[in-house]
């Protein structure tokens, strides 16, 4: 594209592209999505900050070393940051074009994201299920709120997931399925590091304070 | 039908919920409902339905798109305007004992919609579909970068409007005022569909603005012509970017608060009650971090716009590009550096609060430079007092004592009297309107020629700009007194009868705006009607200085045959001055996108999501939110999204313009 | 024609029918010298609006297009001279406001203790200042009186040149109290304080209102202030004194409940816990304080036994309402205390009990005067007892 802007031999200049090269599908795609994690990143800072306001607030109820049993969070956290993994095999094997051994490493990924999410359902529903549920205490509210919608996020990964893997299966590794997988790729990613922060300030600073 | 099942289908809806007992409310229902119909009936008379949707309602074009959400906003002013006059009109009235003849419950709503609708509804819009229409062609591009995003945004955006506007029918919508604080919008003390209208109706429309957000940042960054580099860049499409940067980066804010604020009405959790460690502080701070960048969301493209006038129509270069965008920068920044000093008033301390003080003040430095670059951009120019260029004299003498009021409610001290209080009502009604609202206009004057091939009638223009200047003055000006004497916001009626005189003049101003905004709609139907007398072909009726004049009025679907190469920040000024030529030979197939109904679908779902949700109807609320998981999933197993425009169809088009230009010679 | 000159004469009409410009010319030290920032803001900002208003009209006027006079460089766009002045100029200016309003913060912060009486009489170290406890309820304010042990409702009252210190709070939702002849405003909201630091420097009777929209009674949500002289003082509080009744936590949650419009009401005397419990939340038997629930948070929560210390609340404002998805509502349980043993509420509130489930557009309306005809415009009308 540089070349069209300096003037031709005859030193006219150039006001308009005689030969084009339009704009490949999806150009702008990875931007855009890079975009849009960064406003998800703010629903998360935002959800944060409440967790940091409230997070001390018990009402005089449970506090998170009665509550969280850091086992567990561990066995969850190596769930996603395996699936993490796995995500990155199945990239890998996209880029050799390997179609079967893609979708069973995305396969994989989706088990790991599965079990994070079973894991995490069974924590809560052992917090309600002791009484401490999100309506007990502004502590309880913020961190049901953060943790939850972090696993939402992870759910609607998940059904993204089966979705992808259907169009291989259907499509192949077409060009639109590649960005597709990109695209998950650096959402899963992203939900793990976002873990990593829910891991690190509610359940670890939260068991230490 | 048993009780328990009425409520199963219907939720909390009933035939109470139906506001039959509100006489102004019936009445605005029948003036909507025959309204709605002989236009219902007008479309299906004249078999437009195929043809609105065709070519509008499923169109990824972004001109339409563009026009479609300024035909939004200009609707939903009519709205917003109804509700502003029957608050003057209750101000000016409740007196001497008289209750005015809006009830608390009713008045309430109206100055709680007002704030709601002009904001998200008429400002957003107009501001959207400016930045719409307006950049990819200033830009060189063919569309903006995801085509059915944008048309999706739209219709979130109109959904939105529709459940706001559902609420004066059905049920109310809320008493909390614009931005619903809690407690009073908790479910303790607002515990009707009010506040929930509110929070659907902005999570609906404010998924669409980020999207929009996301749509507009990836076209300015990615669809650039060759040879624009970011300072080739028009001063309205850097506004346009910073502007969009501050939206996806200040909307996911107001989609958590208000997430929260509905889990404490619908599960009762405890982020902003009293009781259980919530703090109502927390989002009083949230929704101000929010709150605040949207000021500059919504002012930011009027400031390009205003430079684009001022240039164009002073014949000159815009003086100080350099600085005008650097000014745009800074603004962009501190805009989120200053959302405490919307409550001073709230207790924190002295050095928090002068921080955020000194803070705002430091705002009014790029902004006090942008005026400058205006006014040396005039100085030894020949300016054309067209409509556009009288909107913008306009803003600027109305906008420099709009900032001086903001700089002044900017020293905390000076805040503790004044908070809250009529003078600061006047004060965000100066910049908003001064700025905004005068900006869309020097907009919509400027941009309609490119739009639809012919300008828009003088004389009502200017009959619209002087009833809307002297109105704007004689509404607001009475407000900065009354702030002055004490009076604050939101009050429905008044013991001191000496206060009734300003709030008459105040009315009074109203009523002329009013005649404004009829001018301006006889403005458009004027300029219809003698749209032969008034046409342009050149496609550059102004003699103007950026791309999108390079093409014809209006654009072809495609914007440009060939796409523009840019030299000059005053691209189509330099192309003018260097004897460009318009290719007439050598046209090429163009690749376009298709368009799709699955915005409207999706939209229209996410719609009836949120009336589930507002009115407790739970089948509905999960039946649209599995529809539209299929529709959304549906979506992604298309693959052919686009088509290619043949080179003869462009051949064709190119020549008939080829045509009309030579008649003009 | 004649109606316009009439409409032309309205602003001189206005200007002499002596408005009370109360901001600009108030009372009260501390409002003075928020008035006094206001205008030096004023004129600082006025020494560039003025020019940039100016110079917009006359190069507007100048370069006209027909004034084929004046000079024209379209290229002309760019002066680095005239872009230092540009940016220095305002830059100049909030420096110096900047200077003004760190200092002005400081002085004027709500929370700081007066340095002086008046411009030229310092303060008097022997005088104690008067303690206000004030109290937003839905929709009237309730002052409590801690050192004379009275309370009145919508009626407030303050010697000359005495400081005031004000304690804020709010029984439910945010209100914002503020008397512009005394002072700025602050906001009052539930469950926490705020304060104010004041003094009225001339007798007289002033407005006092909330200044942040509460609901639906907010436009008949104000008071009078009194600044009297000492004695007048005395005689106020001697009034207020031999009003009679008393004031105690079963009277404070039946005045609590919304209602619109109130009268001004004295209470001869005043639980002295009662400020301190409205503040906490707790002014109900049973319910646990929040400086309590604070303290116990500090230290860790109360654990697993803590989760189930909730009753079922009976009684709230506007009735007993929970979210629609959510349990039933509940409060805090507190520890036990002679006057209230676990588990026990008061059994004397006779609070509305209404738990059927919110219907259609909800609450009751109250009632509503609509404009008569014969009020119209500056008509006067009986004032109505709603």
């Amino acid at each position: 594209m540089t070349v069209a802007v300096n003037p031709t031999q005859t030193g006219e200049p150039v006001f308009y592209l005689a030969d084009e090269h339009p704009h490949p599908e999806g150009h702008s795609t990875s931007l855009g999505f890079w975009i849009y994690l960064m406003s998800d990143c703010l629903i998360f800072a935002m959800l944060f900050a409440a967790f940091g306001v409230l997070g001390a607030n018990y009402a005089a109820g449970p506090a998170p070393k009665d509550l969280f049993d850091l086992n567990l969070v561990a066995v969850n956290t190596s769930m996603l940051l395996l699936s993490s993994i796995t995500y990155g095999f199945a990239m890998l094997t996209m880029q050799q074009n390997k179609i079967a051994q893609t979708q069973m490493w995305l396969l994989i990924t989706g088990l790991f994201g599965v079990a994070f999410i079973s894991i995490e359902l069974t924590e809560f529903a052992h917090m309600i299920h002791e009484g401490a549920t999100p309506q007990r205490s502004a502590f309880l509210s913020a961190f049901f709120t953060l943790v939850g919608t972090h696993g939402l996020h992870v759910s609607c990964g998940l059904i993204w997931l089966v979705t992808l893997m259907v169009q291989v299966w259907r499509f192949g590794l077409i060009e639109a399925n590649r960005r597709r997988l990109m695209c998950l790729s650096m959402f899963w990613h992203f939900l793990d590091v976002v873990w990593i922060g829910v891991f690190t300030f509610v359940y670890l600073l939260g068991v230490l304070r | 039908m048993s009780p328990d099942l009425l409520k199963l289908i219907f939720g909390r809806l009933g035939l109470d919920s139906l506001p039959l007992h509100e006489p102004i409310l019936v009445a605005t229902f029948v003036m909507v409902a025959l309204g709605g119909g002989a236009l219902f009936a007008g479309v299906t008379y004249f078999r437009l339905w195929g043809y609105l949707w065709r070519e509008w309602f499923t169109t990824v074009d972004h001109k339409r798109i563009g026009i479609m959400y300024m035909i939004l906003g200009i609707v939903m002013l009519l709205r917003g305007f109804a509700d502003a006059l029957m608050m003057r009109a209750q101000q000016a009235l409740a007196f001497g004992g008289s209750d005015g003849f809006l009830p608390a419950h009713h008045y309430d709503q109206v100055f709680t919609a007002h704030g709601v609708i002009m904001i998200f509804f008429v400002a957003m819009p107009l501001v959207t579909g400016l930045m719409n229409y307006v950049v990819p062609l200033q830009i060189g591009a063919r569309d903006v970068s995801f085509p059915f995003l944008n048309n999706f945004s739209f219709w979130m955006t109109v959904g939105g409007a529709v459940l706001v506007m559902a609420s004066l029918f059905i049920g109310e919508f809320a008493r909390t005022g614009w931005l619903a604080y809690p407690p009073l919008s908790n479910i303790g003390y607002s515990p009707d569909v009010g506040v929930d209208y509110y929070i659907w109706a902005l999570q609906v429309a404010g998924v669409g603005t980020t999207l929009s957000g996301i749509n507009l940042i990836c076209t300015i960054v990615k669809l650039r012509c060759p040879g624009m580099t970011m300072m080739k860049m028009p001063v309205f499409t850097w506004t346009a970017l910073c502007t969009n940067i501050l939206i996806v980066a200040s909307f996911p804010v107001l989609t958590v608060v208000l997430a929260l604020l509905s889990l404490d009405r619908y599960v009762g959790t405890n982020f902003f009650t009293n009781d259980f460690g919530g703090s109502p502080m927390m989002y009083v701070n949230l929704i101000w971090i929010w709150g605040h960048p949207e000021v500059y969301i919504l002012v930011l493209p009027a400031f390009g716009i205003f430079s684009e006038v001022t240039s164009t129509f002073s014949g000159k270069r815009l003086f100080g590009y350099t600085s005008m965008v650097y000014a745009t920068v800074v603004i962009t920044i501190l805009s989120y550096l200053v959302w405490l000093h919307h409550f001073f008033t709230m207790g924190s301390g002295a050095s928090v609060n002068s921080f955020f003080g000194i803070t705002t003040m430091i705002i009014s430095i790029p902004t006090g430079a942008k005026m400058f670059n205006w006014l040396f951009t005039m100085y030894r120019g020949r300016i054309r007092f067209e409509l556009p260029m009288l909107w913008t004299i306009a803003f600027m003498l109305t906008f420099v004592l709009g900032g001086m009021t903001g700089v002044l409610l900017a020293v905390p001290p000076a805040d503790f009297v004044l908070h809250n209080s009529l003078f600061l009502i006047a004060h965000f009604h100066n910049v908003i309107i001064g700025g905004v609202v005068f900006g869309a206009f020097a907009g919509i004057n400027y941009w309609f020629p490119k739009a639809f091939g012919f300008k828009l009638d003088p004389f009502w223009g200017k009959l619209s700009f002087w009833f809307w200047v002297t109105g704007f003055y004689m509404a607001f000006m009475p407000l900065y007194v009354l702030g002055l004497m004490g009076v604050t916001r939101r009050l429905r009626v008044f013991d001191d009868p000496s206060l009734q005189i300003w709030f008459v003049i105040a009315a009074i101003g109203a009523g002329l705006v009013f005649l404004g905004i009829l001018s301006m709609l006889m403005q458009f139907a004027v300029s219809f009607l003698r749209r032969e007398q008034l046409k342009d072909v050149t496609g550059d009726p102004w003699d103007a200085r950026t791309l999108e004049w390079a093409t014809s009025s209006p654009p072809p679907d495609y914007n440009f045959a060939f796409t523009p190469v840019v030299h000059d920040n005053d691209a189509w000024w330099d192309m003018k001055r260097r004897g460009y030529q318009r290719p007439l030979t050598g046209f090429k197939p163009i690749h376009m996108p298709s368009s799709t109904g699955t915005g409207i679908i999706l939209a229209g779902l996410a719609t009836a999501m949120g009336f589930g949700l507002i009115w407790y109807i739970w089948w509905l609320a999960a039946a649209s939110f599995i529809a539209m998981l299929a529709v959304g999933i549906g979506h992604t197993f298309n693959y052919h999204r686009d088509f290619d425009i043949p080179a003869d169809d462009v051949i064709r088009t190119e020549d008939a313009r080829t045509k009309l230009l030579a008649g003009v010679k | 024609m004649s109606r316009f000159k009439i409409l032309a004469l309205l602003p001189l009409a206005v200007a002499l029918s002596g408005c009370n410009y109360v901001v600009l010319a108030p009372a009260g030290d501390i409002a003075a010298q928020q008035r006094d920032l206001v205008i030096i803001s004023t004129v600082l900002m006025l020494l560039i609006v003025v020019p940039v208003m100016a110079l917009t009209v006359l190069f507007a006027w100048r370069y006209r297009q027909s004034n084929s006079s004046a000079r024209y460089e379209p290229d002309w766009d760019h002066s680095t001279k005239l872009e230092l002045v540009i940016w220095s100029a305002p830059l100049l200016i909030i420096v110096c406001l900047g200077a003004l309003t760190w200092m002005g913060t400081h002085l004027l912060d709500p929370y700081r203790n007066i340095g002086r009486i008046h411009a030229e009489r310092p303060l008097d170290q022997s005088k104690a200042p008067l303690e206000v406890d004030v109290v937003a309820l839905d929709w009237k304010w309730l002052f409590i009186y801690p050192d004379y042990g009275i309370a009145t409702v919508n009626d407030l009252a303050a010697p000359v040149d005495r400081p005031i210190n004000f304690h804020i709070t709010a029984s439910s939702v945010m209100n914002s109290f503020y008397v512009p002849a005394l002072a700025g405003q602050i906001y009052a909201m539930p469950g926490m304080e705020t304060s104010l630091h004041a003094v009225i420097n001339h007798a007289g009777t002033y407005k006092g209102f909330s200044a942040n929209y509460s609901g639906a009674g907010f436009s008949g949500m104000h008071f009078n202030f009194h600044g009297l002289d000492d004695k007048g003082f005395d005689a106020w509080i001697a009034q207020a004194k031999s009003a009679g009744g008393s004031l105690g936590r079963a009277e404070y949650l039946q005045l609590e409940k919304p209602s619109e419009n109130e009268p001004v009401r004295r209470y001869g005397t005043v639980d002295a816990d009662l400020y301190r419990l409205i503040l906490n939340m707790c002014v109900e038997t049973g319910k646990m304080c929040q400086s309590e629930m604070m303290a116990i948070d500090a230290k860790g929560g109360l654990g697993h036994e803590g989760v189930n210390n909730t009753l079922p609340l009976a009684y709230d404002k506007y009735a007993r309402r929970g979210t629609v998805l959510g349990p039933e509502p509940t409060f805090v349980a507190g520890t036990c205390t002679p006057d209230a043993p676990q588990g026990q509420t008061t059994a004397a509130i006779k609070a509305p009990l209404d738990t059927a489930p919110l219907l259609g557009a909800g609450l009751k309306r109250p009632t509503f005067a609509p404009l008569k005809s014969s009020s119209f415009f500056l008509g006067q009308r009986p004032k109505s007892d709603s």
